[in-house]
């Protein structure tokens, strides 16, 4: 299989800060690739990097083979690119813009029956003749995501496309990007909910402060116990007695009525954590789980890759 | 040559523009015809002018080439710096436009807004006034070449300023005063020694003056050296912008 993105000794310096330092990756084609990490990790950093909106200090970038400076035609032709910032052109609506875009990269009135699918395929179809202004947040990033696809780019590469994005609209932009997927698109996104790139990507990169420091398939990763923690508050319909020792070293907050716990799912899940709490007299009225917060799997992750 | 691709940028902020015509058109077109009226009445009879054409008549290709000259400049200038304040510049710099597509589809959307505003305050003045026409290939030639230098600084203007302060500075401190201290009002003959030799180092002096003799036979200057001056501006300035845009100069991190 040949490589989609190729990505050798990147680094990129802003002023005093290094963004990325000396990034090595390889995408291959038809994969769906995630790249996670923190604010500021460099994710972005990279992804512009590949579609020319930033310039790297040093080392190459290649899609599809084509160096994305000396051969910018080719590889911006091949790649797609959905930017982390709602940004949009007050000017045109939704048509236009599409119409617009599709022109740049060459293409003529014969691309409208792919502009049509476009719209139909992201929901904006009683919007292609509104201004990009009078858009919601969750339209304009939708037509951010069609814009990119104009040209029916064989990579598509996205930054953080659920950001700001209701469950629903989520759920159904996962279901058009994997129908992409499908379709043979290679898929790199960048994302900070740990679940997405759980059951979409196959493959998953952590950046962190400008270096890669897991790269693994999605599955060897979680298996390596990245992505077990959990958190949970219970909350208590009377002040519970004093609990045994395995159970307050799980506590991370404690109130009156209700306690915050975090814990491993290699060690302890909570169905069995109830059902202790249960035989020591506790009375759960509630319960409620946290996001999984990536930070704190960067963290774990980063330091079990410490030398 | 990405054709298709120039073009749609060449078409799509020729659109910006048209889309709000009565701020890009219209408005600059009452402006110099306010100049027209004001200047006209104010000063016929009173300025000593080049032959024995009245004062109104002289007034008017000043006013169109000044006309031309600020709304080139604002086109691609206003343009640019929108794109980038509002991000919307990555759409451009993410397809396989190259720099020099780039430049000319900016630069001639604001050449076709020059001509257009420069030939409304035209055809209206002649409702006011008889002009003569010596040589339209001046006029025409004149008109291209100082629309496309300023559409230029309007690329310039617009990669270097950050803020919309900034650009309204450029235009304020160096277009303004330029064009109107570039012989739109006078001949350069009525003015002292020091501020005749002092216009000469006005590119756009040369812009009115040449444009000027397209319709009278007559210039402070002599017409080929105008065209000199600017064609060596042209050149010189479309170089700059490439290198510019070629750098990453404020649009590329
Ligand atoms: N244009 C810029 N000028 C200066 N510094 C920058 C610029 N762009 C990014 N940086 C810096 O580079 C580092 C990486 O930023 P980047 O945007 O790539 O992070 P990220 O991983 O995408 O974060 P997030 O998850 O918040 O989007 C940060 O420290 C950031 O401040
Ligand atoms: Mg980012």
């Amino acid at each position: 299989m040949s490589i989609a993105i190729s990505v050798k000794h990147i680094h990129k310096t802003f002023f005093s800060v290094e963004a990325l330092k000396g990034i090595n990756l390889e995408i291959k084609q038809g994969e769906f690739f995630g790249l996670l990490g923190p604010n500021g990790a460099g994710k972005s950093t990279l992804l512009n990097i590949m579609s020319g909106l930033t310039r790297a200090d040093s080392g190459n970038i290649a899609i599809l083979g084509h160096d994305v400076v000396t051969d910018y035609r080719s590889a911006r032709l091949n790649l797609g690119i959905v930017p982390q910032e709602l940004v949009f052109d007050p000017f045109f609506t939704v048509r236009e813009v599409l119409k617009i875009q599709a022109g740049y990269f060459g293409l003529d009135h014969r691309c409208n029956a792919w502009i049509d699918e476009l719209i139909e395929a992201l929901m904006l179809s009683d919007k292609t003749n509104t201004n990009m202004r009078a858009l919601s947040g969750g339209m304009k990033r939708r037509v951010l995501i069609a814009q990119a696809l104009v040209h029916k780019p064989p990579v598509v590469v996205l930054d953080e496309p659920t950001a700001g994005v209701d469950v629903e609209l989520r759920k159904s932009l996962w279901v058009f990007i994997k129908k992409l997927h499908r379709e043979g698109h290679t898929i790199l996104l960048t994302t900070h909910y740990l679940e997405e790139a759980e059951s979409l990507c196959e493959r998953i990169a952590i950046l962190n402060h400008g270096k890669i420091v897991a790269l693994d398939h999605t599955t060897t990763l979680l298996d390596q116990g990245v992505g077990n923690q959990r958190s949970a508050t219970l909350f208590f319909t009377e002040t519970p007695p004093p609990l045994s020792q395995d159970i307050t070293s799980l506590i991370s907050k404690q109130d009156r009525l209700s306690i915050t716990v975090e814990f491993d799912l290699s060690r302890i899940t909570l169905p069995v954590l109830l059902e202790q709490l249960k035989k020591q007299g506790c009375k759960v009225r509630d319960i409620q789980t946290e996001q999984i917060d990536l930070e704190d799997i960067f963290i774990d992750t980063i330091q079990r890759n410490k030398p | 040559m990405n054709w298709l691709g120039f073009r749609t940028l060449f078409i799509k902020e020729t659109m910006r523009f048209t889309k709000v015509y009565l701020q890009t058109l219209f408005a600059p077109m009452i402006t110099a015809l306010l100049y027209l009226l004001i200047f006209a009445q104010v000063l016929e009879g009173r300025m000593d002018v080049l032959g024995d054409f009245s004062y109104t008549a002289f007034l008017i290709p000043g006013l169109v080439m000044m006309a031309v000259i600020q709304n080139s400049f604002a086109n691609s200038s206003s343009s640019l710096i929108q794109s980038k304040v509002t991000g919307n510049l990555i759409f451009v710099m993410v397809t396989p436009l190259s720099y020099l597509e780039i430049y000319l589809a900016f630069t001639l959307a604001a050449v076709l807004r020059g001509i257009l505003v420069g030939l409304s305050v035209y055809i209206v003045a002649l409702f006011f006034v008889q002009l003569p026409l010596f040589n339209i290939f001046y006029i025409i030639i004149f008109v291209l070449m100082s629309s496309a230098v300023l559409g230029t600084l309007g690329v310039i203007a617009g990669i270097w300023a950050e803020k919309f302060d900034q650009l309204a500075g450029f235009t304020n401190f160096i277009i303004m005063p330029l064009s109107f201290l570039s012989g739109v009002f006078y001949s350069i003959h009525s003015l002292p020694p020091l501020w005749q030799t002092l216009s000469h180092f006005n590119p756009f002096f040369y812009m009115i003056d040449g444009f000027r003799y397209g319709f009278f036979g007559t210039s402070d200057v002599n017409p080929l050296f105008s065209l000199g001056v600017v064609a060596t501006f042209l050149v010189g300035l479309a170089s700059f912008t490439l290198y510019l845009l070629h750098s990453g100069y404020k649009i590329r991190d």
